[in-house]
């Protein structure tokens, strides 16, 4: 393969990297304050790409209300499911939350289907990026779609602004205090309750907002989220369980091998990730940026 | 005058007499005949099949009644979603057979799934008429008595798509195919179509997992291979975003055509017209054809609320020939059926100048090379394609020569 080959796809594999990153991100911050296992993340990722579908053909809502709207929409239904059902399960065998959010998965993609058949007569619908978006434009070394530029654009923003929020701000303080020690965080009147909500919120909500950047990309259909939540559980097992900055690097990292990959030897491409993992666990069980158990 | 009405009468009473006689000698299992629709209700298929097969059978069974009103038997239809799976499949076929006493098993879309209620089929020598299913294996080396194989198939697609596009200019291709049965063959037909036509391929072709979303690492590649036509042997789902992502990056204003394998009318309408506009593909119907399509896709529509795929329209020819043929057999058992259908010659609202080949059961019949139209140009909802080419039944299918099938 030459140079030029390697180096476009590179760079393309930033595209999907910046959708494992978003979506890793999300789940390893849900994980990592709430010590839950969101198998649902990939069928909220799928929500959010719905809503921007439905919010254009309710409201005729374009993409940019769209993106900020539909996470926001996604993270209020988070929240809802996380004080009437997950809030449930504290305390109890993770291996509840996991049937839980599988279950609640199977039924919002079953949902979502009999809906679109039912008033899109579609059970796969288009989805147009923004005129201002449209359209290619020349790199030099390759011709790129404007679109897919964005995405890793506004993906990167945002990890950092999360990455920035939890490690330097007030608010992450409390967020890292009350998992850490919700007895103590107690003590000096905080409502811990309220910041667990709201922290699921926050990380359903990135995986809505990757959901509705890859409408445009993908079509917006109910089993879209499947596939790609099991790459993603992988990327979070790499970075390490509940490292935010573990799972922004590696998310992207993957993305990048991915595409290489997919040129080099393409019948690779959908295991690369699996093998990867295998050996991350093999080297270091607790993920490239996970700190070992006891350490904490 | 009156001798018009004399003949009249004549022929009406010999006609009584005969479907009298008809009537008479019809032995059926059980006095039903059951057909068995075998389908994907719930999966990425039930659009273009599914619920919509079950009524096109049903359909073709009420019709079937009205027509032979001397028919003393009954027609009931069953419908069983086998979820794309070959060994659901294989146990719903031989639950049906056993416990429901179907007679014939139809539709079948998916290639494993349809190979699988294949075998089945020939186990309890009941007919089983494959229309969605696409692998030639059915009429290749797997073909055996009890299975026909209706609508389309790989070898059909590659023939009519392949000439079509290369003919018309594009003579060299890079071609991507899902790494599972049907694309392997596909590529495997459409390559060859291509080279004996005097085209070539500017790479080797890429097999892409299946199922799979992202192809951009493809369309990437394509950019640098400048071939004229990106031909495209995904289906379904795949196709769709296959499609999506190669107008995303711009291949056709590149100068890169499109090619596409196997084109179902919903991949035009989960992605919109204008996104397929240009490309080429074979299908054997689409229900703006000609008036006689048109009345019956109308007739579809008012009874399912949605407009026929040419897999649901092929659903019912397929129902009504398996019917005609027990009619004539006189019994709803699988040998004598057979027997019936093997050399047997129609033509219906589908199959047009249709003829059943006995040595290795391919239904042959004329099938179309289609361009997707812009949406400007649609004259309604639904109208997608511009007819380029009618193939006809005899040059439309592999021809026996290079059948690998012994029955």
């Amino acid at each position: 393969m030459n140079t030029q080959l390697l180096l476009i796809q590179v760079f393309n594999g930033l595209v999907n990297g910046a959708f494992y990153a978003l979506l890793s991100l999300g789940l390893a911050v849900i994980f990592g304050m709430l010590r839950i296992v969101n198998f649902m993340h990939g069928a909220l990722y799928m929500l959010g790409a719905f809503a921007a579908f439905a919010l254009g053909q309710a409201f005729g809502l374009g993409f940019w209300p769209s993106l900020i709207l539909a996470p926001i929409i996604v993270a209020l239904l988070g929240m809802v499911l996380e004080r009437t059902l997950l809030s449930r399960l504290y305390g109890l065998d993770p291996s509840y939350n996991l049937l839980l959010t599988f279950g609640l998965t199977l039924l919002t993609q079953d949902l979502v289907k009999q809906f679109m058949l039912s008033h899109y007569a579609v059970s796969s619908a288009p989805y147009t990026p923004p005129a201002a978006l449209a359209g290619v434009v020349n790199l030099g070394f390759v011709v790129f779609p404007k679109y897919r530029l964005f995405v890793i654009g506004l993906s990167l923003v945002i990890c950092l602004l999360t990455w920035f929020v939890i490690e330097k701000t007030r608010v992450g303080a409390i967020i890292r205090a009350s998992t850490e020690n919700p007895g103590v965080t107690r003590a000096f009147g905080i409502d811990v309750g309220k910041w667990v909500t709201g922290v699921f919120g926050v990380g359903v909500g990135l995986a809505g907002l990757a959901g509705v950047l890859a409408a445009p990309i993908y079509s917006v259909e109910p089993y879209m989220g499947a596939e790609l939540i099991i790459t993603t559980f992988a990327v979070v097992v790499i970075g390490g369980l509940g490292s935010i900055l573990g799972s922004v690097v590696t998310g992207f990292a993957v993305g990048v091998l991915a595409a290489v990959g997919a040129a080099l030897y393409p019948p690779i491409a959908n295991t690369l990730v699996f093998i990867l993992m295998a050996l991350v666990l093999l080297v270091r069980p607790s993920g490239l940026f996970g700190l070992p158990e006891g350490a904490k | 005058m009156q001798k018009k009405t004399l003949t009249a009468l004549v022929s009406t009473a010999a006609l009584a007499a005969m479907t009298v006689a008809l009537a008479q000698n019809l032995r059926l299992s059980d006095n039903v005949v059951r057909v068995g629709v075998l389908t994907d209700l719930s999966g990425v298929y039930s659009e273009l099949s599914g619920q919509g097969s079950v009524k096109a059978a049903q359909m073709a069974a009420a019709d079937f009644m009205a027509m032979n009103s001397s028919f003393r038997g009954k027609v009931q239809v069953v419908g069983v979603d086998h979820q794309n799976k070959a060994d659901v499949a294989s146990n719903k076929a031989a639950e049906m057979i056993d416990r429901q006493n179907v007679d014939v098993l139809m539709d079948l879309p998916t290639s494993s799934a349809a190979l699988a209620a294949s075998e089945v089929a020939r186990q309890k020598k009941i007919p089983v008429m494959v229309v969605t299913g696409g692998t030639t294996a059915l009429t290749n080396e797997k073909c055996n008595k009890y299975t026909f194989h209706y609508a389309y198939d790989n070898y059909m697609l590659a023939n009519g798509t392949g000439t079509a596009v290369t003919k018309r200019g594009g003579n060299s291709w890079y071609i991507i195919y899902p790494n599972y049965a049907f694309g392997q063959d596909l590529n495997r037909q459409m390559t060859a179509a291509v080279q004996e036509n005097g085209g070539k391929l500017v790479a080797p072709s890429d097999a892409t997992p299946f199922p799979n979303t992202d192809f951009s690492s493809y369309l990437l590649k394509a950019q640098g291979l400048k071939p004229k036509v990106f031909g495209t042997m995904q289906a379904g789902a795949d196709l769709v975003n296959v499609v999506k992502q190669y107008n995303e990056f711009g291949l056709r204003q590149q100068g890169i055509g499109l090619g596409i394998g196997l084109l179902f009318e919903t991949d035009v309408a989960a992605l919109g017209q204008d996104a397929f506009s240009g490309a080429l593909a074979t299908v054997p119907w689409y229900w703006n054809l000609d008036q006689r399509a048109r009345d019956w896709a109308a007739r579809f529509e008012k009874a399912f609320g949605k407009k026929p795929t040419w897999a649901q329209a092929g659903v019912y020819s397929a129902t009504m020939t398996y019917l005609q043929a027990v009619a004539r057999a006189k019994t709803d058992s699988g040998d004598a059926v057979v027997k019936a259908l093997e050399g047997h010659r129609f033509s219906d609202f589908f199959a047009r100048n249709a003829y059943v080949r006995p040595q290795d059961h391919r239904v042959l019949l004329d099938v179309y090379t289609v361009q997707v139209k812009p949406k400007a140009q649609a004259k309604e909802n639904g109208d997608y394609f511009n007819r380029v080419a009618t193939i006809p039944a005899a040059r439309a299918f592999q021809p026996l020569s290079e059948s690998k099938c012994k029955m």
